[in-house]
């Protein structure tokens, strides 16, 4: 069946949607991310007097209007608790794309061209976590007829198939903080093999409670130095970062074929043109310690773009801010980019949001498109002296106004996976 | 109404999402008020969680309008 495919289609995004600890609205969440502002604070939401770690992103609470998450606008309450929040945050973003993208198929045809592939590192973790409280209690009786599907991480593409009608291929990416970049490169591939004309794609996470930051703790990866200063607690690159934050929130991209988004009038954003993957096969958690993953994933994502490096402007890194693995994916840029890594610009926005595991490649993603569509580079806040010197610009604390056609975005998780995503300027 | 039928009442309209009027003692949470299977799971749990009793799986399966639920529960009781 594949020797029968015909030649890839073009792949564009037609719509977006962000739920941040910046707040909801992509807009809304670029301006302040473009201001310098930080989502990082305090976390109020739990008791963390146990945790060494106790700043995080977490979604502000307010109406849509002022850019918040009021549940009771997006979701009706008799489904609100059919959901893990991962599952909230990701239909709330998927509600803003699909709107943005104007697509609401009217026919059985639209709606069987139009799939769904949202993802989660983790998924409903505070769901099975409370459920499994009422198991030690002895409360078996107790657990909710929903707690299956309000953790399983494909409901989230499920619950938004329902609520659209959208009756294409359903799938859901699992590969931790490469989650994002996957969902939008294999939803993009859906498109170009002829799949789906249409697929709503990218992540949800929703891990920032006491099982998830204690795990997190536990593997050594957070950041512990910064409790009393939540908003410098991301530092990617800077010789003071001690480990990453930890976000919540979703981000999702309508994609869609170009003569389809063309033909019915679309609004297009950007060109995804370019997709690349690897395995470190090297440890379960620790980056391979010459960022030769790194480099191969973005190698190959240049490959499938048809694009030099030199044709590259901008870079949205992973950039965790741990002591680890910023400077290694540093160094595979440097590696890849040679000459051409004098003038390159990348940024980790990490460094305002946190990390947003599942979602960040997703939201990253979105963050990529714009620094396209506005010609601006965001910045990496918190980046006061860096580690190690580069030729690279990795905009330090101000956003730069630059001209940037083609952007790529990182996204490399536990268990060695990486990949790389591309996009240019809409067509 | 009975303090029991109160209470039934107020657990349907929370756990279902429909409006109070809707929740007549006639109404089904099926057909009427819009419950899926794993919805009227959740609301018979929800009532031996408010009443304090139990509801075996056979009975469960007979309570299908706010009445059922209101009888079982006064069986219970009384």
């Amino acid at each position: 069946m594949f020797a029968q495919a015909a030649a890839p289609r073009r792949v564009v995004v037609t719509g977006m949607g962000i739920a941040s600890p910046l707040g909801l609205g992509v807009e809304r969440v670029w301006k302040r991310l473009i201001e310098g502002q930080s989502g990082i604070a305090a976390i109020q939401s739990f008791d963390v007097k146990d945790l060494p770690a106790k700043v995080a992103g977490q979604v502000p609470v307010g109406t849509r209007a002022e850019g918040g998450l009021d549940l009771a606008e997006w979701i009706p309450v008799k489904d609100q608790k059919k959901m893990d929040r991962f599952i909230q945050l990701a239909v709330v973003a998927a509600v803003e794309a699909v709107e943005d993208s104007g697509w609401m198929p009217e026919d059985e045809e639209g709606r069987c061209a139009t799939g769904v592939m949202i993802g989660s590192g983790i998924g409903g973790l505070t769901t099975i976590y409370e459920s499994s409280q009422l198991i030690a209690q002895g409360k078996h009786k107790r657990v909710s007829p929903f707690f299956i599907p309000s953790a399983l991480i494909n409901l989230a593409s499920g619950h938004v198939s329902i609520r659209y009608g959208f009756k294409g291929p359903n799938h859901a990416v699992v590969t931790a903080c490469a989650t994002g970049v996957h969902a939008l490169g294999d939803a993009a591939r859906l498109i170009a093999f002829g799949d789906a004309d249409v697929m709503v794609a990218g992540g949800a996470e929703a891990a920032v409670s006491e099982i998830g930051m204690a795990g997190f703790c536990a593997s050594r990866a957070l950041s512990t130095g910064y409790n009393d200063t939540p908003a410098e607690a991301s530092r990617p690159w800077d010789e003071g970062r001690d480990g990453f934050v930890m976000g919540e929130g979703a981000g999702v991209v309508v994609l869609e074929e170009y003569e389809h988004a063309k033909t019915r009038g679309a609004k297009i954003y950007a060109e995804v043109i370019g997709y690349g993957m690897s395995g470190d096969a090297h440890h379960i958690t620790a980056p391979s310690d010459t960022g030769d993953g790194a480099f191969r994933s973005m190698r190959a994502a240049l490959k499938s773009a048809g694009v030099a490096p030199s044709e590259v402007q901008y870079v949205n890194a992973h950039g965790t801010s741990t002591p680890l693995g910023d400077d290694l994916e540093l160094g595979a840029v440097e590696r890849l980019w040679g000459e051409d890594a004098r003038g390159l610009a990348m940024s980790s926005t990490k460094s305002a949001i946190g990390h947003l595991l599942g979602a960040a490649g997703a939201v990253e993603g979105i963050f990529s498109i714009l620094a396209i569509r506005d010609g601006v580079a965001p910045p990496t806040l918190n980046l006061e002296k860096a580690s190690k010197d580069s030729p690279i610009d990795r905009v330090a604390k101000v956003a730069q106004e630059r001209k940037i056609d083609v952007a790529l975005s990182n996204s490399f998780g536990f268990g060695g996976t990486n990949a790389s995503i591309v996009f240019r300027a809409a067509p | 109404m009975s303090e029991t039928a109160e209470k039934v009442k107020k657990i349907v309209v929370e756990h279902l999402g429909v409006d109070e009027a809707k929740v007549t003692e006639d109404a089904s949470f099926i057909d009427d008020l819009g419950a899926d299977s794993l919805d009227t799971v959740e609301l018979v749990m929800a009532f031996e969680e408010a009443f304090g009793v139990e509801i075996p799986d056979d009975a469960a399966e007979k309570i299908t309008t706010v009445k059922d639920a209101i009888a079982y529960i006064d069986g219970q009781k009384g």
